[in-house]
């Protein structure tokens, strides 16, 4: 609350250069009020006192530079004041506790509280609100996911004048994404080393995903790569079972990505799941995968943020792409009005610096409206990425120059679908035909086969000008001509597609799911 | 064996006119194009030969397709590549590569495996034709046995 009709007429004549401009040269959010008895007692007295009076709501706040921004979807219980609701979520995901406490006045408080600074009301959906709130960057630690995401997601998705809560988007200042790594290579760095160019770079993962003994799961890796694929994948959660543990995995996988690559002249890998229950579990496998000859290797997010930043580094340091694997994020992305948004997680893990990261496919068997997809994969490879409101993106991105991260595209996805594919994802992206390689009735070698014919010969048209997405069908019937493998895929799954409503769409405008 | 490189390696050979709307598309998106050759096709060999500087600010395909052409007919029994390389900023890398012209036998590679403690095995992958000193590899017409 502004704390005086004076200062809130000077704060909306000021433009938002000069604040930003007075931003630079000084950390203090605000010249210091000069002393008020009665509203020093209203604030500082024991008890209860809405947070919105204690400071965490600000409507005349202009956000510094250097402040980490956040847009949260609330849904506050009858009777809560959303700007109520909003204040209690920057209080609770900075400073604030249920009570005025006195030790508070032994500090910086006025940086140290976030401050929620706007609430719109969500248009067509009645009771819910987008808060916008901005933090001090002294709320966090230089480089750690870990508290970043303790104070922004932690209590307060617990808070009980909420019915629901969602975090949509973040604003990440240059000054504090500098401090994390980054991508331990992506995209740019994995081309070069893969020299692999000008096309979407293609995978499976080994099906069936459990059971296969080692000796066979290589055979299905060396099938699918000698036909055309780039990569094949673990799944997430083959780690060491007793059908096959891991040493003895890697080992039949690599002979098989190695005996590819001698047929057919190109670089080959397999994602070996390093996943396990303790850190020197993780790296004992990532050493061996390296010791080894693998590339790349893989991890779940299930792991956990601080395990994805340590891996990271080694990967890195180790010349290992890293690939990742959302396990779990269902749980807390997919539903609209509470939970976390994708695009947040995709931010959070470019800064946590893995190199590819599953983020949705369109038209395969999960969840993705187009618009949101389009969001993720802006967030996860684009140096600038403007506020777009058709696409979920709420703040302008600058991502100064950390790398890329490769999006993947997985579940549900088959030749037949390489024009819709390369529309929606664009050319970097893995995209991943498990079933559509190893379903194959012609055989796993066939099934990659098709799979790589059908994307050199829809990037090869649509760099000879024609409108692939209009001729996609006619594209890939003529290049089965010569590939009776291609000809099969499309008589099995030309008619496959997976359309059903998205739950998590934007809100300006509705969408269809698929083409 | 075919050996499978570049944008383009699992589609039949490109025709002249295929080539040249390719470099069409890359000259349209202000990317520099450059011929590169070699008698040494390991996938690790990252430095194939330039014939000549890249060509930067050309807008028609034609003079990039000429180098083409002078390149296959000094080195007809070469594998030579088209690199078409995008300068922006973020990117820095190549937006399109493929192969050209080959050699008319392709002899492939072999993999040697150097078994050592634990199961555990180093493989190295050489090119049969880098057997032989540069200048005298690539030297058969397509008659005779072929490796695969």
């Amino acid at each position: 609350m502004a704390e005086n009709g004076q200062k809130t007429e000077e704060a909306s004549q000021r433009t938002e250069q000069d604040a930003s401009m007075e931003s630079k040269m000084a950390r203090t959010n605000k010249p210091k009020a000069p002393p008020d008895k009665d509203k020093d007692d209203e604030r500082w007295g024991a008890g209860v006192i809405p947070y919105a009076k204690m400071g965490y709501w600000e409507p005349d706040y202009v956000p510094k530079d250097t402040d980490i921004l956040s847009a949260h979807r609330i849904t506050p219980q009858k009777g809560v004041d959303p700007k109520e609701a909003g204040a209690a979520v920057a209080g609770e995901s900075s400073t604030a506790t249920w009570t005025v406490v006195w030790t508070d006045r032994l500090t910086a408080y006025e940086t140290y509280q976030a401050k929620c600074y706007k609430v719109d009301p969500v248009p067509n959906i009645e009771g819910q609100y987008i808060a916008y709130i901005a933090h001090d960057m002294d709320l966090f630690e230089e480089g750690s996911i870990a508290n970043l995401t303790s104070s922004i997601i932690g209590n307060v998705f617990g808070f009980k004048a909420l019915k629901a809560l969602r975090l949509e988007d973040m604003r990440i200042p240059a000054h504090y994404l500098k401090t994390f790594q980054g991508p331990a290579h992506g995209i740019v760095m994995e081309r070069e080393w893969l020299n692999k160019y000008g096309r979407p770079l293609l995978g499976a993962t080994v099906k069936p995903k459990l059971g296969l003994s080692p000796r066979n799961y290589g055979r299905v890796v060396y099938e699918a790569l000698k036909g055309g694929l780039d990569f094949t994948k673990d799944d997430e959660n083959i780690n060491s079972q007793p059908f096959g543990r891991w040493r003895d995995r890697y080992l039949h996988c690599i002979e098989a990505v190695k005996r590819a690559e001698e047929r057919t002249g190109e670089i080959k890998g397999h994602y070996m799941n390093v996943t396990a229950a303790t850190m020197e579990e993780m790296y004992e496998r990532a050493q061996f995968a390296k010791e080894i000859g693998s590339i790349i290797i893989m991890i779940d997010l299930t792991i956990g943020y601080t395990a994805i930043q340590s891996m990271a580094k080694w990967a890195r340091a180790n010349g290992m792409i890293l690939h990742l694997h959302r396990a779990g994020h269902g749980t807390y992305t997919r539903q609209k009005n509470h939970g976390v948004s994708f695009r947040v997680i995709a931010k959070w893990m470019r800064m946590a610096g893995v190199d590819h990261i599953h983020a949705g496919t369109v038209v395969g068997k999960l969840e993705g409206d187009p618009n949101m997809i389009a969001g993720y994969y802006d967030t996860l490879k684009d140096d600038f990425v403007p506020k777009n409101a058709q696409n979920g993106i709420y703040f302008d991105q600058w991502w100064s120059s950390m790398p890329g991260v490769m999006p993947v595209a997985s579940g549900g996805i088959h030749a037949g679908q390489m024009h819709q594919l390369l529309h929606y994802l664009g050319e970097d992206v893995v995209l991943q035909f498990g079933g559509g390689s190893i379903g194959h009735p012609m055989g796993i070698e066939a099934g990659a086969e098709c799979n790589r014919v059908a994307v050199e010969a829809m990037i090869k048209a649509r760099n000879e000008g024609r409108d692939y997405m209009k001729e996609g069908e006619e594209i890939l019937k003529k290049a089965a001509k010569s590939y009776p493998s291609l000809q099969a895929a499309l008589d099995t799954w030309g008619e496959i597609s997976f359309d059903y409503e998205s739950t998590d769409t934007p809100d300006s405008t509705p969408t269809p799911t698929s083409a | 064996m075919r050996i499978r490189q570049g944008t383009f390696s699992w589609l039949p050979d490109l025709t002249d006119d295929e080539i040249k709307a390719q470099i069409q598309y890359a000259l349209d998106q202000d990317w520099a194009i450059s011929v590169e050759f070699t008698d040494d096709p390991h996938p690790r060999n990252i430095y194939w030969e330039m014939w000549g500087l890249p060509m930067f600010d050309l807008d028609d395909a034609s003079a990039c397709f000429e180098e083409v052409k002078k390149c296959r007919e000094a080195y007809p029994n070469h594998y030579i590549k088209v690199q078409c390389y995008n300068a922006r900023y973020t990117k820095q890398t190549l937006g399109l590569s493929f192969i050209v012209n080959r050699p008319k036998v392709e002899p492939g590679f072999t993999l040697e495996r150097a078994e050592q403690n634990d199961r555990h095995i180093a493989y190295t992958m050489r090119s049969y034709a880098a057997q032989d000193a540069h200048g005298t590899r690539y030297q058969g017409n397509g008659e005779g046995p072929e490796p695969d």
